[in-house]
């Protein structure tokens, strides 16, 4: 291991200790811990020195197989990718500690087939921000996908059919990209990014261009389930086993976040797509709507975990919308609300991971009262929703404050209102189950009786990551500074 | 002066923040808890007071906590108006504090760990707001006190606590991230910064429309103030325990409202710009509303708890009147309000504490005769009626006094009216429950074994009654910080 | 209506995959058969492939094969052989599409096992009860 392809370790160690965990935790179970958390651990190290190198030098970059591009295949670190990598790291290595524990006692017997789809999905998103090929691009978003597919399948009761519903709208989105791809082929001749970059504005083929544009933002859409095309998400998150939500749910939608912030930036440049402001209008109404609905769609759910699915579905629309703001703040606050959400959402699936573990649901009945038996982990979920709905000085304000900005500044009103108001109904969500949670069963004679008052709090495996986590926030929250300073203000382009 | 760079206004936050660990570990044991509050109290008021000298002689202190937003960091700002709600703040959390003890006790409520943290907490995120340096940090501390005394509210954790806590959620919380935060953001593309600077960062940026629509939406953000209509949730407020009502819903909570409007009037829309823009009648005509109102709905609460909240919502709108005035004598007055009624106010919610320890009695008409019984606590209560009403010689007469001047100077004849017409109100409503305390002469068999609440809950309203006196004849101090906070000293 | 048909005729291959791509996405979408659903979706890919593998031809060209000495020394013609690189793109694109498929068929097996039938109304059905 050289000093410059250190980023090629922090891709394959996952992957390999996947093999080994399939070889090896079949014959004893002992292995699969040390092994999923060991590449974890070294991934964690290696994204940090990868970060500390990427803000000291500037842009890494590798070609695989010594192919020099635009012929081969680049892999490519910039602040951005760097961000994601240690934030995709430090999410997995929390929610393994978590998956750990909750996959024991849900598919016993089967955690060394569930850990290694789990660390395949890992060493695919480490692949898909670190790509630097569009066609490569595509080939990993499906191997994420497909290993997500697998692992929701592996949930109880309904979890087959939303994988197969999560199947057909995944491959829709897949084939739209690559279309979108091939028509990018037709025009350039090249699958580079950079090399795309290049020559796609020397051409001069409106039309050709915004179709090959159109489509491959239409397939990540569907990838990430932006309203209205977001029907596979709730039953996919909700009914996957809980030890796949807690990773999958913070990283899956933000890391397809994340690609279109790439396509757009770095493939298609930022000046081609908002060219039409139609279009970039409509989309920001598009995702005004998207948080609208997804919030209000989370107030009809009566589990938590559906819930907070809707919620994720109304987050999409936070980030898409922030980016076809098409200014600096809106930019700006996409690429940090992609950080912070990750961190909210992990934050409460493990809290929703941690509670399943000890009473097996968490319908809003079965809430109640449970800040008494479970206080630590009530305390961090407390923090959690205190992130979603925006309150200072957890980073989940921060994030809402360049949005809301960045609409002030280009004249969204529509959606600073729809963030407005998705911080209140957020408010209003989770103040709901927190009620219920602290008071308990007011009237007597309710019917849940069988729910003790007796203090029954989640093992140390789901309760250290969660309250570090919840610190997380709050850290990450008061460093918004130094983050946009030394990373994200990099990746916003002249002109903006 | 060049302000001095000290890590001590961030100490006295901490050091309530962090006191709420060693509360919350020695549950087990109520002497030493308590202890801790107490020390906890009085580190506290040191710290605050310890940095007033410096404050006295027009310097300040600063300390940056965090870099977040260009421009616009996490930071800490002493200055002569935070002093003075630092001062008022610190010093009546003593109080409550030995207060609570002798409350909290004499009815052996539960989860009183809870409560204590809970109330630490609280007082942290009070101090934040009076040392905040600018906009944001302020709207931050604002955003964790609503939160830290939502448990207070409902402590109770019963139906009628949920539906309170329900309420003051939804007022509260409500306005600060429906009104107040598109307002800062607002103000923030508008002016660049939202430190708080005097004369305000808005001169010339902003169409009077543009200022019109932030007065409004920074008056009612800041609902804690609680102007008409975002009142609701204080009389609701009232199911919490007394030492809450008394400090938070007294002093703390509400002070933190009207502290804010006071920033944003003076610090951030800039009391010359609004003249120019000529809103200043915006902000006393809803204020004036208020006063009149609340005064009048106070006088048909039989609940002593609910008139005295009444009552509060009325007073603290004649702080916003002396804001919105924007003479001099008008703000000088407003902000010699907020101390003056503090401990009036603390005063008042006490007594009707005490009697509730001592005869489990919440409503006035069940009052008759208690005075005989317990006269320290209705002396007391009728020092802080005096004050509340503004009658020398106490301090609630110089503030409110400085507010007819200023009305006077203005030639509001309206404001002038409101403001004799509110003081006779007051006197309505408080004297009947001091005449029935004394004169009226108890039900048969209803005053046996009724006695003085416990020596806890007795010496603090004595002192709190004894303070407001004192104000009257030594407001010096105040007033200087006050002046020096307008710039006029 | 001469037009259209010439340029029909001039373009037939993206015309084609068009067709076909339609036909597998109302599969996808219209069928209550899961395993047509399935089948949707293959076609769906198929189409994809073919219009990748069309844009690789040139009127006349050969088979991409030629000497690796020769094209270093840039002796070779690139109008003479058709285009490789859609082909290499399109073997993983099959690739990934036969891994989906076999993900697919695997889990419309657990849902067979768990309903006993495919169609999805009758699974809704099944899921009220």
């Amino acid at each position: 291991m050289n000093a410059t392809n250190l980023h090629l370790f922090v891709l394959v160690v996952p992957l390999l200790s996947a093999l080994a965990i399939n070889l090896l935790g079949r014959r004893s179970r002992q292995w699969i811990a040390p092994m999923v958390l060991g590449s974890l651990a070294f991934s964690v190290f290696g994204s940090i020195i990868i970060m500390a190198r990427v803000i000291e030098h500037g842009t890494l970059s590798y070609t695989v197989g010594n192919w020099q591009p635009p012929y081969g295949i680049e892999l490519v670190v910039d602040p951005l990718s760097a961000l994601m990598m240690v934030l995709i790291s430090v999410v997995a290595l929390l929610a393994s500690f978590s998956s750990l524990k909750s996959v024991e006692q849900e598919l016993p017997g089967r955690e060394h087939l569930f850990f290694t789809l789990y660390m395949i999905l890992i060493a695919g998103l480490f692949g898909l921000v670190l790509t630097g090929d569009a066609f490569n691009l595509y080939v990993l978003l499906e191997i994420t996908s497909i290993t997500t597919y697998g692992l929701i399948a592996m949930g109880r009761g309904r979890a087959a059919l939303s994988s197969f519903n999560y199947i057909i709208m995944g491959s829709i989105g897949a084939c739209f990209y690559l279309l979108g791809i091939g028509y990018i082929y037709i025009l350039t001749g090249t699958l580079n990014m950079a090399d795309i970059a290049r020559i796609l504005p020397t051409l001069n083929a409106p039309v050709a261009t915004a179709t090959a544009i159109a489509f491959a933002l239409v397939g990540l859409w569907v990838k990430m389930a932006f309203f209205p095309l977001h029907s596979w998400l709730p039953n996919a998150y909700s009914q996957a086993p809980t030890g796949a939500g807690t990773m999958v749910a913070p990283l899956m939608t933000k890391v397809t976040v994340y690609l279109m912030v790439r396509v757009i930036l770095s493939m298609y440049t930022p000046a081609l797509v908002f060219t039409h402001e139609w279009i970039a209008q409509g989309v920001v109404w598009a995702s005004a709507l998207a948080i609208i609905c997804g919030s209000v769609l989370a107030l009809g759910q009566k589990d938590l975990r559906r819930m907070l699915t809707y919620i994720i579905v109304a987050e999409v629309g936070y980030m898409v919308g922030g980016i076809f703001l098409a200014n600096a703040n809106g930019l700006t606050g996409s690429i940090l609300h992609i950080v912070n959400d990750a961190l909210m959402t992990l934050c409460l699936f493990l809290v929703v991971a941690a509670i399943i573990y000890r009473q097996g649901s968490v319908s809003l009945v079965s809430l109640q009262g449970v800040f008494r038996r479970m206080p630590i982990t009530m305390a961090a979920f407390t923090l959690g929703a205190f992130a979603m709905i925006g309150v200072p000085p957890t980073c989940g304000f921060f994030s809402k404050w360049y949005l809301i900005l960045g609409g002030i500044d280009g004249g969204h009103w529509e959606f600073v209102i729809a963030l407005v108001a998705s911080s209140l109904i957020n408010a209003v969500l989770f103040f709901r189950i927190i009620e219920l949670a602290y008071f308990g069963s007011l009237q007597d004679g309710d019917h849940h009786e069988h729910l003790s008052t007796q203090r029954h709090e989640a093992p140390w495996w789901m309760l250290s990551p969660l309250v570090l986590t919840a610190v997380l926030l709050i850290v990450v929250g008061l460093s918004t500074g130094p983050l946009i300073n030394n990373v994200i203000r990099l990746m916003i382009p002249v002109g903006f | 002066m060049t302000p001095i760079v000290s890590i001590w206004p961030l100490a006295a936050i901490l050091v309530s923040l962090l006191g709420a660990l060693p509360i919350l570990l020695s549950d087990r044991q109520p002497n030493l808890r308590e202890s801790w509050t107490i020390v906890i109290a009085l580190i506290k008021l040191t710290i605050v007071a310890s940095l007033l000298p410096w404050i006295l002689e027009g310097g300040s202190y600063v300390f940056t906590i965090a870099q977040v937003i260009p421009g616009v960091p996490i930071e800490l700002r002493v200055d002569a108006l935070g002093m003075i709600f630092a001062l008022v703040a610190s010093c009546l959390w003593l109080f409550t504090s030995i207060y609570s003890i002798g409350y909290m006790r004499a009815l052996n409520e539960h989860a009183q760990t809870r409560y204590f943290a809970s109330f630490a907490v609280a007082i942290s995120a009070t101090l934040g707001i009076a040392f905040a340096g600018n906009l944001l940090t302020l709207y931050l501390f604002y955003e964790v006190l609503s939160l830290s005394t939502y448990p207070l509210v409902t402590h109770k954790q019963n139906a009628e606590a949920r539906t309170s806590g329900r309420k003051y959620l939804t007022y509260i919380l409500g306005t600060s991230i429906g009104l107040a935060l598109p307002a800062m953001l607002i103000t923030y593309s508008v002016a660049g910064t939202l430190d708080f600077t005097a004369g305000g960062i808005l001169a010339g940026k902003a169409s009077p429309e543009l200022l019109a629509l932030l007065v409004v939406l920074f008056l009612f953000g800041f609902a804690k103030a609680g102007l008409m209509p975002f009142h609701g949730w204080l009389p609701a407020a009232m199911v919490a325990p007394t030492p809450v009502s008394s400090f938070l819903h007294g002093v703390a909570v509400v002070k933190a409202g009207v502290f804010a409007i006071f920033r944003v009037i003076f610090h951030i829309l800039g009391p010359e710009t609004l003249q120019t823009a000529n809103l200043g009648s915006l902000i006393t005509y809803i204020a004036a509303v208020t006063v009149l109102v609340a005064s009048l709905v106070a006088l048909t609460q039989d609940s002593m708890k609910r008139r005295l909240a009444y009552s509060t919502i009325g007073q603290l709108a004649y702080m916003v009147l002396g804001a919105g005035m924007l003479s001099a004598l008008g703000m000088l007055g407003g902000i010699m309000h907020l101390a003056m009624h503090a401990f009036g106010k603390i005063t008042l919610f006490f007594c009707a504490g005490a009697i509730y320890v001592a005869s489990k009695k919440k409503n006035i008409s069940q009052m008759d005769g208690l005075g005989r019984r317990m006269p320290i606590t209705y002396l007391a209560f009728f020092i802080g009626s005096l004050s509340i009403i503004g009658m020398p010689p106490l301090g609630g007469f110089i503030s409110k006094w400085n507010l007819l001047l200023g009305a006077v100077e203005g030639d509001q004849l309206v404001l002038i009216v409101v403001l004799l017409v509110s003081s006779l109100l007051n006197a309505a409503y408080f004297f009947p429950i001091v005449y029935r305390g004394f004169f009226v002469p108890a039900k048969d068999g209803e005053e046996e074994g009724i006695k003085e609440a416990p020596l806890f809950c007795l010496v603090p309203l004595s002192v709190t009654a004894f303070v407001s006196l004192a104000l009257f004849f030594f407001p010096d101090t105040l007033l200087q910080l006050a002046r020096m906070a307008l710039g006029i000293w | 209506m001469e037009m259209i048909v010439d340029e029909i005729v001039a373009k037939y291959n993206y015309w084609i995959y068009v067709v076909l791509m339609m036909i597998g996405f109302y599969a996808m979408i219209g069928k209550r058969n899961l395993m047509k659903k399935l089948i949707g979706m293959n076609i769906f890919q198929t189409s994809i492939i073919l219009f990748f593998v069309s844009t690789g031809v040139k009127k006349g060209g050969g088979i991409p094969i030629v000497d690796k000495y020769q094209a270093l020394a840039g002796n070779v013609d690139a109008a003479s052989i058709v285009n490789p690189l859609p082909h290499v793109l399109m073997l993983t694109a099959i690739v990934v599409g036969v891994s989906v498929t076999g993900v697919a068929l695997a889990v419309l097996q657990r849902i067979y096992r768990e309903y006993g039938t495919l169609e999805e109304d009758e699974i809704l059905e099944k899921l009220q009860r």
